[in-house]
């Protein structure tokens, strides 16, 4: 279990969030799920969507259904996968909130977060935190997350 | 008749990891109970314990939400696809003050 993420991904998403400071920013992690139990979900791309929560964006995030059906079919037609989803909290830690957990899809995806404080992504490790729901869907579990300065892609 | 059935990448664990099935039935409706009969791990997955959809679950055929189209009664055809997409959403802590002021 785990999530393993090129670090220039992972820039990326961290300068999403700063981007769209004071709001939340959200995306897809498209890649390969683990191969097995003990393997991480594989990172390709991540996929910034728009958040489409007009009323509160500062607090809140969510997809526009249509658009993400058609980042998923998108996503398919180049042979990778969602594996997860990532979104900011602007000025808040990088841990999920009642409200990710009450909004949780399915265990098995990774949910990826990142901190951006005062408009600059945390620093370190309070940065970006990644979970996965229990299986019995009541809380979050954080997985590892690996990142590499270098992009191999085997499959 | 048989419609091809798109399954999001977490439930896959129980369609053997198949990332598109067929499904038989009228509506969409019957082509979800047919799947979930050949598939029974998928219906704690879809369903509420009460038989209705959960709540994060949108079921699209072709480019429509079921929602707006008659929902599980919606009749389908050949050469239509089914998709089954999560809600994403989100956010953090605290209630700051909403936008709407």
């Amino acid at each position: 279990m785990g999530l393993w993420m090129p670090g220039a991904q992972m820039e990326a998403v961290l300068r999403h969030g700063e981007a769209s400071y004071p709001h939340e920013c959200c995306g897809l992690l498209l890649g390969h799920p683990a191969a097995d139990a003990r393997a991480p979900r594989r990172v390709v791309e991540a996929h910034a969507m728009r958040n489409a929560n007009a009323a509160s964006p500062r607090n809140r995030f969510d997809f526009d259904p249509k658009e993400h059906l058609a980042a998923q079919r998108q996503a398919r037609e180049r042979g990778l996968e969602v594996i997860g989803f990532y979104h900011s909290h602007p000025d808040h830690p990088a841990r999920p909130s009642q409200y990710d957990l009450d909004h949780a899809a399915w265990p098995g995806y990774s949910y990826l977060i990142v901190s951006i404080m005062e408009g600059r992504a945390a620093s370190g490790e309070a940065a970006a935190r990644s979970f996965e729901l229990a299986e019995d869907r009541s809380h979050f579990i954080q997985e590892t997350v690996e990142t590499s300065g270098v992009e191999t892609e085997s499959a | 008749m048989a419609i091809k059935v798109f399954i999001p990448t977490p439930l896959r664990a129980y369609t053997d990891r198949k990332v598109e099935v067929e499904a038989q039935g009228q509506d969409v409706g019957e082509v979800l109970e047919h799947l979930m009969q050949a598939h029974p791990q998928l219906r704690g997955q879809l369903m509420n314990p009460d038989g209705q959809l959960r709540s994060f679950v949108n079921v699209y055929l072709n480019d429509e939400d079921i929602r707006y189209t008659g929902s599980e009664k919606t009749p389908v055809k050949a050469n239509d696809t089914l998709s089954i997409v999560p809600s994403i959403a989100g956010g953090s802590p605290a209630a700051v003050a909403s936008g709407r002021c």
